[in-house]
């Protein structure tokens, strides 16, 4: 039997490796200073699937929402070992919360048509919520398996996975199709050099357009036949935007984000009034018996 | 007219019959909240035999406890709890809805916020009650929950509001907010629930649970003796250990220490491991990243021994030993056994 996984990923900027002009003096985010990386465990969900796919008849299918540059991550799949890629992207999804962004997501999985499994992180590093997994598996209406570290088993509708709890783990059984978050543990496979070789050509439709846009043979008809050329050779890279995905756009970006943010303060590490304490015998008598004194210690 | 509001609810998360202590914490601040409003504080329980937690939540200050008792309710699977937590929010709708921030909590919230098309707010780490002036929408809220969370890494802290329909939903930190001493004379109402389930509820079946009690319990402690990547190597974390057997201590640690496999994942403080606040918390060779500082700067003492003079921990610190921590911690065990 042969099985359709689609995995959905994000393009975050770097929150991990923070550097000193990261926010702007006014407490926003400086975007600019941040590297854009591949969300961690969006590539820990894509190495479950190529994992899957190594022991299984598998097609993976990546897709993103995201800016026209996303397809960064998507190439980066690519190279890895996915078969196809999907870029959700349209001024429209902009300022989603994750209940606008699980919807969205759930009409790009219902425009793809059908699937047995979706994968995807169980957070991106730049909020860290956890949300869309669960609930892009309630829009689709299907089971979801959170916090896997392993597929012990795809069987004829049904999958076993092993996923953590607190304090231990469970093995689960559910139907396909099911929704898996994955969390860090395994090893993402690097990208493979002949895979670079011949998907760093692929391209969206707006991205081949904008290869050609100085040039003065460029027509719709030579753009049509090159996106042809592009399928053909299976380096066209979906593009949807929010009507061609079918999303209602009440239900989308700012407009279908029931969460609105008051206000954003930068985090400041104060205190300011620390003791200097000297790393000598006296110094560190003196420390211990303050604190027996105002009894924080004994 | 005014329009009457719900009240404010707690998931009230259990293993075996036990209340997790984030439960708790969230029944004190539900409470504290509920009181703002003027309205209720309830708590929603599910699970199989609970009979036993209900006097708890009385104590701790819920009015009401929903109690949906059903063996597919046992052991927690998401899909039947979110049906039962969705039937229970059409009939009553209430204002809040507030889950611990555990693996149940973050895996069942979105479940049950995405079919009810409600804001979730995660990780809050602060609640408040505020009026809200959407100056986007030109629109006015009164008594909205304030949801308070550190966001792009704990960087910033952002203060979201849910504009839509109730209930306003919430994960909540362990160990962040307050549990107040239980009063058990208070009592409450019991509201038995009838668990209606369909095949489509029980499809994910449990095949093995492996699972036991954190070996420690870092929320609770009153002094917590922590090791960063300072401390160099597994081996001379036994000088953090002395020291904190010698203080009556717990023993913590940065995110750096346990990704370097020094010590486990239990010990960790900070975003991605456990809120403290102690009343002494000593920081050794922790230089003292944002999302480690998240985790522990409530702690009413902080100490803090690093070489470096420049090290962010030092900022926050109440004392500062700037030093080596293998000639400084020998010295603290040294004077305290002198003085005690």
């Amino acid at each position: 039997m042969s099985y359709t996984v689609l995995v959905f990923v994000k393009q975050v900027p770097d929150t991990q490796n923070i550097t000193g002009d990261a926010m702007k003096p006014d407490g926003t985010v400086n975007r600019a200073a941040l590297p854009a990386i591949f969300n961690p465990e969006d590539l820990n969900a894509l190495e479950l699937a190529l994992e899957l796919k190594d022991r299984y008849d598998v097609k993976v299918v990546v897709g993103t929402m995201g800016p026209p540059n996303a397809t960064a991550v998507l190439r980066a799949s690519l190279y890895r070992g996915a078969d196809e890629c999907i870029l959700l992207t349209d001024r429209a999804f902009a300022g989603a919360d994750t209940l606008a962004t699980s919807y969205a997501l759930s009409c790009c999985a219902q425009k793809y048509g059908k699937f047995d499994l979706v994968l995807c992180g169980r957070q991106a590093i730049d909020g860290d919520t956890a949300q869309v997994g669960p609930q892009l598996a309630e829009k689709l209406h299907i089971p979801q398996l959170a916090y896997v570290q392993d597929v012990l088993e795809l069987g004829e509708n049904k999958i076993k996975v092993k996923r953590t709890i607190e304090g231990g783990y469970e093995v689960l059984e559910s139907p396909l199709p099911a929704l898996l978050t994955v969390i860090e543990g395994n090893c993402p496979r690097p990208m493979n050099a002949h895979r670079i070789m011949k998907y760093k050509r692929a391209r969206t439709r707006s991205e081949l357009a904008n290869d050609h846009a100085n040039a003065n043979y460029t027509d719709a008809e030579f753009l049509a036949e090159e996106t042809e050329n592009l399928r053909a050779k299976n380096l066209l890279i979906h593009e949807w935007s929010a009507e061609e995905s079918g999303a209602d756009k009440d239900r989308i970006g700012l407009a279908g984000s029931p969460t609105k943010v008051k206000n954003i303060q930068s985090v400041i590490l104060t205190g300011g009034d620390a003791k200097s304490v000297p790393p000598t015998d006296a110094g560190i008598h003196d420390l211990i018996h303050e604190l027996i004194e105002d009894h924080t210690l004994g | 007219m005014t329009k009457k509001i719900g009240n404010v609810w707690v998931f009230i998360e259990q293993e075996g019959g036990k209340i997790a202590d984030v439960s708790l914490e969230l029944v004190c601040k539900g409470r504290e909240l509920a009181d703002k409003l003027g309205v209720k504080t309830e708590a929603v329980l599910l699970g199989d035999k609970l009979e036993g937690c209900v006097d708890t939540l009385y104590s701790y200050g819920c009015d009401t406890v929903f109690m949906a008792e059903d063996k597919r309710l046992e052991p927690f699977t998401v899909l039947p709890f979110a049906k039962v937590i969705m039937s229970l929010i059409r009939e009553h709708k209430p204002n809040i809805l507030m889950f611990g921030a555990t693996y149940k909590g973050r895996e069942l919230a979105p479940r049950v916020a995405s079919e009810k098309l409600a804001g979730l707010t995660a990780d809050c780490t602060d609640l408040k009650i505020d009026d809200f002036d959407d100056k986007v929408n030109k629109k006015s809220y009164t008594d909205k929950l304030m949801q308070i969370r550190p966001a792009f890494g704990g960087n910033i802290i952002a203060t979201i509001v849910n504009t839509w329909d109730d209930p306003q939903m919430v994960t909540v930190r362990e160990g962040v907010m307050k549990m107040d001493e239980p009063d058990t004379s208070r009592k409450g109402k019991l509201v038995k629930v009838d668990v209606e389930l369909d095949a489509a509820d029980t499809v994910i079946k449990v095949i093995e649970r492996v699972r036991q009690d954190k070996s420690i319990n870092l929320g609770a402690a009153q002094i917590i003796v922590s090791g960063g990547y300072g401390v160099g190597s597994q081996e001379n974390f036994k000088l953090i250990y002395d020291l904190a057997e010698t203080l009556g201590a717990e023993v913590g640690a940065s995110r750096a220490a346990v990704d370097a496999g020094w010590i486990d994942h239990d010990h960790q403080v900070g975003q991605t491991g456990v809120t403290v606040r102690p009343k002494l918390y000593i920081a050794c060779g922790i230089s003292g990243s944002v999302q480690h500082c998240a985790g522990m700067d409530d702690s009413k003492k902080i100490i803090a021994i690093n070489t470096d003079p420049d090290a962010p921990i030092l900022s926050i610190a109440h004392y500062g030993i700037v030093g080596d921590l293998n000639q400084v911690i020998p010295k603290m065990i040294a004077a305290f056994k002198a003085k005690a």
